[in-house]
């Protein structure tokens, strides 16, 4: 929906290894922008091409360049608490990290609940963010659980989804009636796979760990438990569903068969939970507190592993911005969350180092998969898709400050850490929205 | 003599021969609490600052009185009643406190890991006084002060355990303690009220009474928790009692001379028979206290020694 200014001059990006996801591999090549879209994709690293075609030349030098990422699942704080985070930081915060779309999410204070909030966010979007922007809208009315939103006119303004995120609707009634109402319309409902009941009130994760630490916790069984819930309604309603965050080795059995049966449900999975444990809060840091709590190492590996055979389609940064003041407490009255989408490339890059993951894999799961759940046509290094692009070094070692970054909130549980990997530039519809000093 | 901490923040990071140095300290203590004149001067010219975000009598007692025996500045701080309820966070009154240049910190928080965060930002020595679920290392001191003193050991022997093991952080510090020490360690609850993952922890686990008090050398009751309870772990404190509650005719499957440990406080009729809790033959409970005041004793001590062998840290 953000209007973005598409670049009038052609650009040939030269001796490039082209991340092409659709083909699951990375070969080398060149690629021509022009008017906003990839204009060709070349076999050869430096093709002939004319000077009025191509008279802004860029050498990558053998660097990466994928499709730009789509993340889904960005909370930026406006209308509410834009001290936390807003559409301006968000979206340069976004463009550092070679995220060229922001699917945002409605659990702001006031939550977006009408078109004319909806309208609003555009606007501040378009206006602030040099990324595109896609908003989630609620699906209960102040995501209160109790009255569906108007799904039809918000739609019309632009929400690509529906999601009470976090707030999981516990009137299993009430959600029965939003996604009958929802699947009607054909809108993507994206739910938060958790028991309500059983997972309220957790910091950590049930086992060995978070005994001996002494934290409130929930068990790993809640996710599968929701996620059972909304598969049967589904199944029930017709309804298109998108699981934000699959986190356990639980909950794997049931998504796959859930795909088996031709029921049209995906499920994504975050940065964190793909490249941290439940060992990481030994010392109660806040920083690592997200939702859904950390996992067992062995929930990690099982994640990972689906992501690989896609039976995860997605990865987002679920970017949730907290001042300091709110993570400045003890662990169980911290707020949760991380802001990822700066250090999600980099991070994940983990994963390509260590041999878990190919490039092609991860922009699988970070690109083309997201785009096609939305319906978007990015995602791709294809002739004709948008020129959203990324270019960057995967083995540039740094350490991460948590000051440096662009966002707003520096609630980061990767500061201090030791990273690979530099996005040297994004660009959006063409035109480069980033490019590293 | 090794004692290598700047604070007490629980007994995980404890060495058995640290634990072994402080509860030598802590005997010496003991027999000078039994004198007249029980002063000692380890503590002369330090500030103890006691602050307890949850109810306490007698630890914060034990904690007060175990400072003004060694000649520190005690000041007791119920922070229920000040600040906290003006909205101000757990690290602006520590830093706030910080300031006045305490030397020793005893906290009591309702979460787990708030004394570790406070601990990260002041200067003195903390005190763990118990943190939510987490730990709460003095008690299981003075549980192993009044054990090696009556058993002339603490090594090789059975612990029964029994009751609330999952809201209570004085089983999770005992249990750490014992098994750093090596005993065998039995815990004894209905499953409702054993935290996940406990197994793991080296124990033994059983959800019978019978079972888990057979050939105990130790049995340590705990308290049923009711002000931390969500409701609905047990039916009911009557079936409680009848299932887990100590009485004479549950403690004949412990050894002979089995003693009875209870942290308190107690509920008579609860988790403990009121007739046994008083047996004089059985029952150390009393003598617990008077180890506590022991263990504190010579828990500041060491702190304070290894604070006065640190360079005053002068501000500008």
């Amino acid at each position: 929906m953000t209007t973005i200014p598409t670049s009038t001059r052609p650009t040939l990006i030269t001796n490039a290894r082209l991340v092409d996801p659709e083909a699951g591999e990375v070969r080398e090549g060149a690629l021509l922008i022009e008017g906003g879209r990839i204009a060709e994709v070349f076999d050869a690293p430096d093709p002939e091409v004319s000077e009025d075609r191509a008279g802004h030349r860029i050498d990558a030098r053998g660097r990466f360049l994928a499709p730009g990422i789509v993340d889904i699942g960005v909370k930026v704080c406006e209308p509410g608490e834009r001290h936390k985070e807003s559409y301006k930081t968000a979206g340069e915060a976004a463009a550092a990290g070679g995220v060229t779309t922001m699917v945002t999410r409605p659990d702001t204070d006031p939550a977006i609940d009408t078109p004319e909030t909806l309208e609003f966010i555009r606007r501040r979007a378009v206006e602030a963010a040099p990324v595109r922007v896609l908003p989630i809208a609620a699906l209960t009315k102040g995501r209160m659980g109790r009255e569906m939103t108007e799904i039809g006119f918000l739609m019309d303004a632009g929400a690509v989804a529906f999601s009470d995120c976090d707030r999981v609707i516990a009137d299993t009634k009430v959600l029965a009636r939003a996604m009958t109402y929802a699947a009607g319309l054909g809108a993507l409902i994206v739910s938060h796979p958790q028991e309500p009941l059983l997972s309220a009130g957790g910091a950590a994760t049930s086992g060995k760990f978070a005994t001996l630490r002494g934290l409130s916790t929930v068990s790993p069984m809640a996710e599968r438990l929701g996620l059972d819930r909304d598969i049967a309604l589904v199944e029930m309603t017709g309804a298109r569903l998108h699981a934000d965050q699959i986190t356990t080795a639980r909950a794997l059995p049931p998504l796959q068969r859930a795909k088996a049966n031709g029921f049209d449900v995906t499920a994504g999975t975050s940065m964190h939970h793909l490249t941290l444990n439940e060992m990481d809060l030994a010392d109660y840091r806040t920083f690592f507190k997200v939702k859904p709590p950390l996992r067992s190492e062995d929930d990690r590996q099982a994640v990972i592993e689906a992501v690989r055979t896609g039976l995860i389609d997605v990865i987002s940064s679920m970017h949730t911005p907290q001042d300091e003041e709110s993570k400045r407490l003890p662990f169980e009255e911290a707020a949760s969350g991380a802001v990822g989408l700066e250090t999600m490339l980099p991070v994940l890059l983990r994963l390509y180092h260590s041999g878990e993951l190919d490039l092609p894999t991860l922009f699988r799961a970070l690109s083309l998969n997201p785009a096609r759940r939305l319906g978007l046509d990015c995602g791709r290094i294809a002739k004709g898709a948008p020129a959203d692009l990324v270019l960057f070094d995967a083995d540039k070692p740094f350490i991460l400050d948590r000051f440096k970054l662009r966002s707003k909130s520096k609630n980061t549980p990767f500061d201090g850490a030791r990273l690979q990997g530099k996005v040297l530039t994004t660009w959006v519809a063409g035109a480069p929205v980033h490019e590293a000093s | 003599m090794r004692f290598d901490h700047r604070h007490l923040l629980g007994i995980e990071p404890l060495r058995p021969d640290e634990i072994e140095t402080l509860l030598d300290l802590a005997d010496r203590y003991v027999t000078l609490g039994r004198q007249r004149d029980k002063h000692a001067h380890a503590l002369a010219g330090l500030t103890q600052i006691n602050m307890f975000f949850e109810t306490s009598t007698r630890t914060q007692a034990s904690f007060e009185l175990a400072g003004k025996r060694m000649g520190a500045d005690v000041m007791s701080m119920a922070m229920q009643a000040s600040s906290i309820k003006k909205g101000e966070t757990l690290i602006d009154t520590a830093m706030t406190l910080n300031a006045m240049h305490p030397d020793l910190l005893v906290v009591r928080h309702p979460n787990s890991g708030a004394v570790d965060l406070l601990s990260q930002k002041v200067n003195c020595a903390v005190i763990n006084a118990g943190d939510g679920r987490h730990e709460h290392p003095t008690q299981a001191l003075l549980d192993a002060l009044t054990i090696r003193r009556r058993k002339g050991r603490l090594h090789r022997l059975t612990v029964a355990i029994c009751g609330d093991i999952a809201h209570s952080r004085v089983a999770r510090s005992n249990i750490l303690l014992l098994h750093k020490m090596e005993n065998r360690v039995r815990l004894v609850a209905p499953p409702t009220l054993l935290p996940a993952g406990i197994e793991e922890f080296g124990v033994e686990v059983t959800h019978d009474m019978e079972e888990g008090l057979k050939d105990a050398d130790v049995v340590m009751m705990l308290r049923l928790q009711k002000e931390r309870m969500d409701g609905g772990f047990i039916p009911s404190e009557r079936e409680y009692y009848h299932r887990y509650g100590l009485d004479a005719e549950k403690l004949r499957h412990a050894k002979e001379d089995a003693i009875v440990m209870h942290p308190g406080p107690m509920n008579r009729g609860v988790e403990i028979d009121g007739t046994l809790a008083d047996d004089i033959n059985r029952s150390v409970i009393q003598e617990q206290v008077e180890m506590g005041v022991a263990v504190r004793m010579a828990a500041m001590d060491l702190l304070a020694r290894n604070l006065r062998a640190r360079p005053t840290e002068l501000s500008a």
